[in-house]
């Protein structure tokens, strides 16, 4: 097994098929884009692949340390970063294919008009545990 | 109470309840609520016959959970026919467990699951929290697996080798937690090999108790890798090592080999040098050549260029990689280590830095960045 993070990103990734921005969509479309995810998380569930699933805030802030006895600087947000993350679900699978074929059945997700998005997710695997035959 | 006494029943407990006429999965879950209660009553209130204990508890565990379940009235009927809880027969059919629960209809990662809980006698708890997932997750991923295999009969023999498969995955790719997955699949390990008479099965055990020997050299206190050559031998636990040996000269003297005696040969060899410096490579590449003639695996291949490296030189080591894709994992970090020791360490620090961007886990992709970076660091001295 291994795990894969299924990343969502507000901006930054290619443009999706169905590109129209969430506020512009009608209630009920939200409510059928909002229940589609909780469906797919509680199927992963079922099939043992689910770890976990976050959403992320947009607004956020660039920290950083500023010397011994002094408080941390804090910058941001830019607007001009180019990648930002809106969530993610990692999920604990059998293979490549697999992470794949999840992340694809989630960019199916409904739109606007309560057609699929077709939005870009970022797949990457996670650094495993070092092996212990190696040899 | 010892709780390794306890999970050693596990499977005969299991197995009792399944000759009785109980589905395999309903049996599994009883036995699973039995263990939890005897962790919890056993330590103030111990039974004589642990054994007897758990299948009286099971059982009834079963029969209520049957009861339970009104739309299942029939087959209450049924099973309140049978035989009333008694002593255990002594014999038990733990090894057709071991086939059930490595099925080859289960994926590997179900298999896994599936036999650390029936065989090992862990909780859902337990085996979640080794493989860092939700216990939700794990729960639903071992009541998956016990679905695909109820309709496999009890009494067919399997096939060992998906057994061995699924005892290799436990130690090999075991994370670390609060339970000791290595020693799991070491102690599943030995009591399949207690029941059933294959070279594999002991070459198998013989390749992890060898592994397992090294296990206080092979991470600093840092929790970075040490890489063979350079572990602290006198940490490696010699107890360990001659027992390996003993059960792979067994293995070897029956003269039907297989990829896991070859792998323990390999660790066999390495155990038996005193130095780095004194290791027969000579004869390990031979068994390389041995197991890649098993297996074609490429893993084997790359590890083989690396022993041709040390039997014959980095250039040989270079000429027999040259034959292998690079598209292999590790192919740049064994490319790396060949040129290193030819002596082109500028070619070196650069498959090394390239080999850590593709490093499957933390540990390794550390260590080729240290690599690297003492390799930059002094040439620009």
């Amino acid at each position: 097994m291994a795990k894969y993070l299924l990343l969502k990103h507000y901006r930054g990734a290619p443009a999706s098929v169905n590109d129209v921005p969430m506020d512009q969509w009608s209630p009920e479309e939200i409510s059928a884009h909002v229940q589609y995810m909780n469906d797919f998380a509680a199927r992963l569930e079922k099939t043992g692949e689910f770890v976990d699933g976050q959403a992320l805030a947009p607004e956020g802030a660039w920290v950083r340390y500023d010397g011994e006895g002094r408080p941390p600087v804090t910058d941001g947000p830019f607007a001009e970063t180019k990648d930002l993350i809106a969530g993610w679900m990692i999920i604990d699978v059998d293979s490549y294919e697999r992470a794949v074929e999840l992340a694809g059945e989630l960019s199916a997700a409904p739109g606007a008009g309560g057609k699929a998005i077709h939005e870009w997710l970022e797949v990457r695997p996670f650094l495993a545990a070092p092996p212990t035959i190696t040899e | 109470m010892d709780e390794l006494l306890l999970r050693s029943l596990t499977p005969s407990v299991l197995t009792v309840l399944v000759r009785r006429g109980a589905d395999f999965a309903a049996a599994e879950d009883a036995v699973q609520d039995a263990l939890v209660e005897a962790l919890r009553v056993w330590a103030a209130d111990p039974p004589r016959d642990a054994k007897g204990w758990l299948v009286t508890v099971a059982w009834r565990k079963f029969l209520d959970a049957t009861r339970a379940d009104a739309a299942r009235r029939r087959r209450e009927d049924r099973v309140e026919d049978e035989p009333a809880p008694g002593p255990a027969p002594a014999v038990d059919d733990t090894l057709q467990l071991y086939f059930l629960c490595a099925h080859p209809s289960l994926t590997p990662a179900s298999a896994v699951a599936l036999t650390l809980r029936a065989v090992g006698g862990l909780t859902t708890r337990q085996i979640a929290e080794a493989y860092l997932v939700p216990e939700a997750t794990m729960a639903q991923r071992i009541s998956r697996a016990k679905r695909t295999v109820s309709g496999v009969r009890f009494d067919r023999p399997g096939d060992v080798a998906t057994v061995l498969r699924v005892l290799y995955l436990v130690f090999n790719e075991g994370y670390s937690g609060d339970v000791d997955l290595a020693a799991e699949a070491i102690r599943l390990t030995r009591q399949l090999a207690a029941r059933i008479d294959h070279p594999e099965v002991a070459g198998l055990l013989a390749l992890m108790l060898l592994h397992h020997a090294r296990r206080a050299a092979r991470t600093a206190p840092d929790g970075s890798l040490v890489p063979l050559a350079e572990q602290d031998r006198g940490r490696w636990d010699t107890h360990l090592i001659a027992e390996g040996v003993g059960v792979l000269q067994a293995a070897l003297a029956r003269d039907r080999l297989g990829e896991f005696q070859a792998q323990a040969a390999i660790a066999a060899l390495h155990a038996d040098a005193p130095t780095a410096g004194e290791t027969d490579w000579v004869q390990i590449v031979e068994w390389y050549d041995e197991l890649t003639r098993l297996t074609d695996s490429p893993v084997a291949r790359l590890n083989r260029a690396v022993a041709v490296g040390e039997a014959d030189g980095p250039r040989a080591g270079l000429a027999a990689l040259a034959e292998l894709d690079t598209s292999l994992p590790r192919h740049a970090a064994v490319a790396a280590y060949l040129h290193e020791r030819d002596g082109d360490l500028e070619t070196a620090a650069r498959l090394y830095a390239e080999a850590a961007l593709k490093a499957p886990n933390l540990a390794e992709r550390d260590h080729l960045t240290r690599r690297a970076a003492r390799l930059n660091t002094d040439r620009s001295r």
